[in-house]
């Protein structure tokens, strides 16, 4: 018996569109779940008090304070880097042996689990280089994290400039760097900070790396040398010790508030970044 | 006098020939006009002058270039070479900014520049491109929104900013309506006063129209040069006398 | 000038294969010795992880990665192309509005968040319904698959955008639907790049530690039914580094160093699949 390829396009319709509502579903699951358990216990002192007694009372400001001191070296180290990086894949040299040889270290790079950057992170900056369990540690294991996403999004915005734009810098008498600076980057440049913007979302949600490598200590970090935890950290101690579900939904929640945030100005960035090519 | 030599230029792209030992002078203060069906090589040989060819990955470049007697290859700083040999493409590209920033994009690439400089560089070059009186009140909107006849004119202005000695367009009105081609003919007549510029088109009639002499290439090679209204009447060749009159192109 | 820069950005460009090259350095370093003192047949195919015995064999972690990765493999990858290919061909412009962020937006969210959910909701619903321990292989590879979806959603999204448009052309000319042409020629012809795909999800999910450390139950033995505890590679290295030392340190760094080389491989393979052209 066949049935008509009107009926399997149908089926195939229906089997298409639950899988993509269910996907929706899910995602609003998530969110609505750690939201709604955890938005009630967020207030103005939540988010400015420091952690008292393991995490049943009192706020969550050090691991906010981590987290954005965390965040500032991984993006402080691996922004230059990876655009350092991105432009010399652009825009000097051509593909060949040596091309090949650096992108198949940032593919692998880019496999590489969070847990074996914890593992490296620790044996090279808390044990080997001294920093001991810090900020600092944390932030360059975090760093090696993000660079492939960098470099990939800043190739591909740097790529994405015309041509054209290029060699009418050039026969206008401009420098190999004057063309990437002056002709190239900036309009490239909201492509790249979406690239980003998007290692900052990494560095926060990043949990084995940093404990690892940041330890988990509860006191506001004075100095990048201090241990720290992060607001990833704090939540994972807080639901695993099982120290307080409402803490630790509350943390939650302010954990997806600031992903929510970071994905809505990713992609007002790339909007912009649509629009300003329009002519 | 003699602006520009070439002695014997060849270039190739990897293994295949696209000029093959060109040699010809350019006069000062003339407008070369380049004619020729398409791959005969009229664009390479714009890229050779000002070196923009270096900038193609598998270009290998034989012969001379003379600038004023300078071999150009041997000019140390190629950024200098292109600011004096500036070059106006097919397709008009301008920046996406401002009017008066396309303008001074080349010469800020050289330093700063005070404001009274620069506004009396901006307005000299789009006078001399004929477009001051259309954008005269609006330098500071988008050079996207022009025409793209206004466009092209902006690109001749951009390139006149730099004081060129000599000016290479290549087929600079291809996209261009009849009225916005007239306009940038007539700028180019007006700019012979003052500049060296070589012409290279599809067109012929707009070659007879603009050059004071005319260059013939075909499949990479100088068939003839001579004055144009010669080249248009009686030329020497019998492939010249075959491309001019249509029998192929 | 312009050469030093040129020198500079260099270096920076080699920082990528640097690092990598410094990561399996120091992996290995603390690793290889004590999988030499073992034994490699041992280490890896020896059921038998007592620490403090000095006895060390993960076979029981590996099958413990191998059942959870497959789990989420067999849930994520139907949802997983069938979004892709909704979002590919099918969907109208509105809802790709919609679907796009919203799986962007599930790669973003952090796996511990994941992990809480899976502890809090998913695992107690498995037990009260489904019987077992709650944590499992089952609730693992559920929350698992939800967190390789994007993955899988965008290489095979690039897949099916890569296959050239005429080839639809031609099968929609030829009076097939939508459907005939998506399934007959396109799916067909973006094989590789969708199966590139799931090898990297494979490779994601053989990787992931925090959400894995939450709902699959850490037990240290080898499962038998979906609906065992089991502990994963990722997971013995994570817990038990704390408060490892000598030997047992250096054992974890040897597990990492098999996980490093599994995953080495899958993304290299992956990486050819997706090259290859119809």
């Amino acid at each position: 018996m066949r049935i008509s390829p009107k009926i399997t396009e149908r089926i195939a319709k229906l089997f298409l569109w639950s899988a993509a509502i269910f996907t929706i579903g899910a995602l609003i699951f998530v969110i609505g779940f750690v939201l709604a358990g955890g938005l009630t216990h967020i207030s103005w002192s939540f988010l400015t008090e420091p952690i008292l007694d393991m995490g049943r009372e009192g706020g969550i400001l050090p691991a906010i304070v981590g987290t954005i001191f965390m965040v500032f070296v991984a993006v402080g180290i691996a922004a230059p880097l990876g655009v350092a990086s991105a432009i010399y894949l652009a825009e000097y040299t051509r593909e060949g042996k040596v091309t090949q040889a650096i992108r198949f270290g940032i593919n692998c790079l880019a496999g590489v689990p969070s847990i074996i950057f914890g593992l490296f992170g620790f044996i090279l900056f808390v044990v080997m280089l001294g920093f001991g369990w810090s900020i600092l540690s944390g932030g360059l294991s975090l760093a090696a994290m993000i660079l492939p996403t960098i470099i990939r999004t800043a190739e591909e915005a740097l790529r994405a400039v015309p041509a054209s734009y290029r060699d009418v810098a050039a026969s206008l008498g401009a420098t190999r760097w004057q063309v990437v600076t002056k002709s190239v980057l900036p309009y490239a440049l909201p492509g790249i900070l979406t690239g980003v913007i998007l290692g900052i979302g990494r560095s926060i949600e990043e949990t084995a790396v940093v404990i690892f490598t940041a330890g988990s200590a509860v006191q506001m970090p004075t100095s990048i040398f201090d241990s720290a935890r992060t607001m990833a950290v704090h939540f994972y101690i807080l639901a695993r010790e099982g120290i307080s579900n409402d803490m630790a939904y509350a943390t939650a929640a302010v954990l997806i508030c600031t992903i929510l945030i970071i994905n809505v100005s990713a992609y007002t960035m790339m909007h912009r970044l649509t629009k300003g090519r329009r002519s | 006098m003699i602006k520009v030599s070439i002695k014997n230029l060849s270039a190739s792209f990897g293994d295949k020939p696209a000029l093959q030992k060109l040699s010809f002078d350019v006069y000062e203060h003339e407008i070369l006009s380049v004619i020729g069906p398409a791959n005969s090589g009229k664009s390479t040989l714009l890229l050779c002058i000002n070196r923009m060819i270096d900038r193609i990955y598998g270009s290998k470049v034989e012969g001379k270039i003379l600038l004023e007697g300078q071999n150009v290859y041997a000019i140390e700083d190629v950024e200098e070479l292109r600011r004096r040999v500036g070059i106006v493409f097919a397709v008009p590209i301008p920046l996406p900014m401002t009017i008066e920033e396309n303008i001074l994009f080349g010469p800020r690439l050289k330093g700063r520049l005070k404001k009274s400089e620069a506004g009396e560089l901006v307005e000299t070059s789009l006078k001399a491109a004929f477009l001051w009186d259309e954008v005269k009140d609006r330098l500071n909107t988008s050079a996207l929104r022009l025409s793209g006849g206004q466009q092209q004119r902006l690109c001749i202005a951009r390139t006149l900013a730099l004081k060129p000695e000599v000016i290479m367009f290549d087929e600079p009105c291809s996209g261009l309506d009849p009225i916005s081609t007239a306009k940038v003919e007539e700028a180019l007549k007006e700019l012979k006063k003052n500049y060296t510029m070589i012409f290279v088109t599809n067109n012929t009639k707009q070659a007879a129209r603009i050059g004071d002499r005319t260059a013939f290439l075909l499949m990479g090679e100088l068939v003839e040069i001579d004055k144009t209204d010669k080249i248009f009447t009686v030329p020497s060749k019998k492939e010249t006398e075959d491309y001019v009159t249509g029998r192929f192109g | 000038m312009d050469k030093f820069i040129s020198r500079l950005l260099f270096l920076a460009a080699c920082s990528s294969t640097a690092i990598l090259a410094l990561i399996a350095l120091f992996i290995f370093k603390e690793g290889v010795p004590i999988m030499a003192k073992t034994g490699l047949g041992h280490f890896i195919f020896g059921r038998e992880w007592f620490p403090l015995s000095g006895q060390f064999g993960i076979y029981a972690f590996i099958i413990g990665s191998l059942w959870v990765t497959f789990g989420a493999l067999i849930f994520g990858v139907p949802l997983g192309v069938s979004c892709a290919i909704f979002l590919a061909e099918f969907a109208p412009r509105k809802w790709v509005g919609i679907l796009k962020p919203a799986i962007e937006l599930l790669a973003g969210i952090p796996s511990v968040v994941y992990g809480f959910l899976g502890v809090m909701w998913l695992a107690p619903l498995i037990r009260n319904h489904l019987g077992g321990p709650g944590l499992s292989i089952l609730a693992a590879s559920i929350v698992l698959a939800i967190m390789i979806l994007p993955t899988i959603v965008s290489v095979s999204i690039d897949a099916i955008q890569a296959v050239p448009k005429n080839y639809k052309e031609g099968s929609l000319a030829l009076g097939a639907t939508t459907w005939q042409s998506t399934w007959r020629v396109i799916l067909p012809a973006a094989k590789s790049g969708i199966l590139a795909g799931v090898i990297l999800g494979m490779g994601r999910a053989v990787g992931e530690t925090m959400a894995v450390i939450m709902i699959s139950g850490n037990a240290t033995t080898i499962p038998h039914s979906p609906l065992d505890s089991v502990r994963t590679l990722t997971a013995n290295i994570a817990i038990e580094m704390g408060y490892a030392i000598g030997d047992h340190r250096e054992a974890l760094f040897a597990t990492g160093v098999v996980l490093f080389f599994f995953i080495m491989i899958l993304n290299t393979v992956a990486l050819r699949f997706a090259r290859r052209k119809f």
